[in-house]
């Protein structure tokens, strides 16, 4: 494009208060057309699960609205509420579901989390079913009371006697490319901390589905956190149907037997492609885990596969410092040192808040995964 | 859309509502809730304000808090139990007032022995009650059985009038084997699920969202039934006050806030809890209906309960009650509250507002269904139960150490089977080093 019509259209969308943020003054007279970084991964549609009848295309968000769907329509104590799930939810996870329902089981609550937290515990240990929205992953902490020193320890502390096992709290986490501090976070460390909680992480639409029901159907209080870059990025032909997955157990995506690389959420995906990486351009091969469930998390898998390669990669948006990948390299080196041929690197977010313009320098992408495939290979 | 325009054919004012209320929930709700008892005309009402139609002032004026203003406190006998206005009276049967009588002071003995035996070194903690009988016993008797009761922690005869036995006070204060709890939590945090008393926690404020969540649970599965929220003034500073009031309000759960206002939060004289007018203030902030009580006057809390409750459930909203009491003894047997208020206090509270004699003076002069020669009868058995219970308490054994992993999730995950072989292997090898001897078996 001739630099004056540029200089004449960026003056004109200026003068107007539009946003200029595409075109990039170079020179007093000239531009460069840039874009914002695209996304750190490639999503990797799983076949839909066999045995569970027709199915449909779905994205993330769509196949959580049809897993509260069937538990609305399953179960009639179900509730669902958060801020602005009434209207179809800032991410659409709740479309249709107050003009299906009705408004005194799909509803806002005013915008409070220990509120939202609270209530919802409340409504659980009175025998109600209930899907609680926290906006995002990272407004959750007002509400870190309740779940950690109420919910958690609800039927411990009274024997049995009360509990909220019918409890879930879903909330939109992790990197999504322009998120910055306060729209990227995932707490599972935090929490995975506080005995009596379930944590789950699902990957994919056919995962948070099937996951999401089971959070909803376990006896246990469970903390669901959907990566939110996937919710329309991520599509697969999803059961139309009701169906769960199990939890507590993790999954092998990718079969290999040189390196063991452990994720959850997003980060599966970019150890998919690292792993593909490794086998083109290294000869390695990697077996890629999905930890899916945090607390309680599935030692068993992991440390089967850890012992088999005796190379372990764990990696994870998360900061490095107190990270969950701690918690798994822990335990490995204690369960399999026998068996590791190197130590267990870990790859995640670095010790900072979550930066904004700077995130692809923050995020453990594939290279930096791909580096860490290296060292522990040339050990 | 005008509610003026429609004000004065009450037909379609009322489809113009219940329409409203589909769409605007919110805004029809404070268009309806706000009762007012003037006409308002069109032009001079703010008609468009998403949160409910407002009238528009001229005249620049603040609003101040006056003393003047302060919410009064509803009381039905004096403080010598004389009934100030007969109106007001429930006359309640005389089965009824002796079942109050004596819940109040086998509360207040079962306090005196369990104190004691703390101070004694037989159970680590305990919390007493003293000056808060009537709260207790007048709103307890005011709900039904059913009604689902959560609480602080100093809400012991709501458990008395309910039929918590002394035996079931003891074994959880002595975490015992017969604890359902298997003794988890320090003394006083009772719980009983056939008693529709949720579990005590430490953490204050906590059960008030939680009670507005039940209600609203409640009011789909129980028609009927309503929540009792109990609470002091210092947990009424916790944010979580602000959103239990914030959401049972708005979301219309048929919810009682019971707040014990007892002048105390450990040390924290109420004047240095709030600045405004107490709790009751609050209420009409929220939309909530409030009364003010005299907390010591046990049929001023039975009626207000009563009153309440019928709100809560025929309206479908949270009600305010706070009751105006006296912490008379310390917070807990951790505190000595005589290093922050004067003995002088306590006595005056003790002999000039308390709310087991006014009661009893209620019963001996208004009622004539009660005599002192009774009154040291009932002392004697009160006392001669408690400490049968108490010494069948101490000698129990203590639960079972392998107890330490059930209930933390509703079934055994790997890792707690796991921990628990680590420590059943660990005691097996230093078993003279832990009081195995006081315990079931590990």
């Amino acid at each position: 494009m001739a630099t004056h019509n540029l200089n004449r259209i960026v003056t004109g969308l200026a003068k107007k208060n539009l946003p200029t943020c595409l075109l990039k003054r170079t020179s007093i007279n000239s531009f460069v057309v840039t874009k914002r970084h695209a996304t750190h991964f490639k999503f990797y549609p799983d076949p839909p699960p066999i045995d569970c009848g027709p199915t449909e295309k779905m994205n993330l968000f769509q196949s959580l609205t049809s897993a509260m769907d069937i538990s609305l329509s399953s179960d009639p104590t179900t509730l669902v509420f958060g801020e602005d799930v009434a209207f179809g939810g800032v991410f659409r996870c709740t479309v249709d579901l107050k003009e299906k329902y009705g408004q005194d089981r799909v509803f806002n609550t005013p915008l409070c989390e220990q509120g939202i937290a609270g209530f919802a515990i409340g409504a659980a240990v009175a025998g109600s079913t209930v899907v609680a929205e926290m906006q995002f992953a990272d407004y959750i902490f007002p509400a870190f009371d309740q779940i950690v020193n109420e919910a958690a320890k609800y039927r411990y502390r009274s024997g049995g006697l009360f509990e909220c096992g019918k409890l879930t709290i879903r909330s939109p986490c992790g990197v999504v490319g322009h998120g910055g501090l306060y729209h990227s976070q995932t707490p599972e460390a935090h929490f995975a901390h506080a005995a009596g909680l379930k944590i789950v992480i699902p990957r994919s639409p056919i995962q948070a589905k099937g996951l999401l029901l089971a959070c909803v159907r376990d006896d246990n209080p469970c903390l669901f956190f959907e990566p939110k870059i996937l919710y329309r990025a991520a599509e697969e032909d999803v059961p139309v149907g009701d169906y769960t997955l199990p939890l507590g157990k993790a999954e092998v995506v990718r079969l290999g037997h040189d390196v063991t690389m452990i994720g959850y959420g997003t980060q599966v995906h970019v150890l998919k492609e690292v792993a593909e990486m490794a086998h083109d351009e290294l000869g390695i091969s990697c077996e890629v885990i999905d930890l899916v469930t945090i607390t309680p998390w599935d030692e068993e898998a992991v440390c089967k596969s850890a012992a088999k390669t005796g190379r372990v990669i764990v990696s994870h948006e998360s900061s490095l410092t107190g990270g969950f990948a701690a918690e798994i390299a822990s335990t490995i080196q204690k369960e399999c040192f026998l068996n590791l041929e190197a130590p267990v690197e870990r790859v995640c977010g670095y010790d900072t808040p979550f930066p904004h313009i700077l995130e692809p320098y923050f995020i453990p992408d594939k290279w930096r995964c791909f580096e860490a495939v290296k060292n522990v290979t040339n050990y | 859309m005008s509610v003026g325009r429609f004000i004065n054919c009450a037909a379609i004012k009322a489809a113009y509502v219940s329409a409203f209320r589909q769409t605007f929930h919110g805004a029809a709700i404070s268009a309806v809730r706000y009762k007012s008892t003037t006409p308002q005309s069109e032009d001079q009402l703010g008609m468009k304000i998403i949160g409910g139609p407002r009238s528009f002032i001229n005249k620049l004026e603040f609003l101040e808090p006056k003393l003047e203003d302060a919410i009064p406190i509803y009381r039905v006998y004096d403080t010598e139990g004389k009934i100030l206005d007969g109106t007001q009276d429930p006359k309640l049967s005389e089965d009824v007032l002796h079942q109050m009588y004596h819940s109040m002071i086998m509360l207040n003995t079962m306090d005196e022995v369990m104190y004691s035996a703390q101070r004694q070194g037989r159970i680590s903690f305990y919390m007493t009650n003293y000056g808060e009988e009537a709260s207790h016993i007048g709103s307890a008797a005011a709900l039904d059985k059913r009604d689902l009761v959560f609480g602080q922690y100093r809400e012991a005869g709501v458990l008395v009038w309910r039929g918590f036995t002394l035996d079931e006070f003891m074994d959880q204060c002595y975490a015992n084997v017969n604890d359902p709890a298997a003794g988890k939590q320090m003394p006083v945090h009772y719980g009983s699920r056939d008693l529709n008393f949720v579990t005590i926690s430490s953490p204050l404020a906590t059960q008030m969202p939680q009670a507005s969540g039940a209600a609203y649970a409640l009011k789909r599965t129980h028609p009927g039934l309503c929540v009792i929220c109990y609470f002091g003034e210092g947990a009424a500073s916790e944010g979580d006050a602000h959103a239990a009031f914030n959401f049972a309000a708005t979301l219309d759960a048929p919810c009682l806030f019971f707040c014990r206002n007892n002048g105390y939060a450990i040390s924290t004289p109420a004047h240095e809890q709030y600045r405004g007018d107490g709790i009751a203030a609050r209420g009409s902030g929220y939309g909530m209906i409030t009364i003010r009580i005299d907390g010591n006057d046990v049929l001023a809390v039975y009626n207000a309960t009563k009153k309440a409750r019928q709100i809560a459930i025929e309206e479908s909203r949270p009600v305010l009650i706070e009751a105006m009491t006296y912490r008379v003894g310390h917070h807990s047997t951790s505190d000595d509250s005589t290093a922050y208020r004067a003995k002088e206090e306590i006595e005056e509270w003790t002999s000039g507002d308390n709310p087991i004699n006014r009661f009893k003076f209620y019963l001996i002069n208004e009622r004539q269904c009660w005599d002192e020669e009774r009154d040291k009868a009932l002392a004697a058995e009160c006392k001669k139960q408690v400490l049968k219970a108490f010494t069948a308490a101490e000698k129990r054994k203590k639960p079972s150490p392998s107890l330490l992993f059930t209930d933390v999730y509703d079934d055994l995950p790997p890792n707690l089977v796991k921990q628990r072989q680590e420590m059943v292997d660990h005691l097996g090898k230093y078993s003279k080093h832990y009081p195995l001897d006081d315990h079931e078996p590990v």
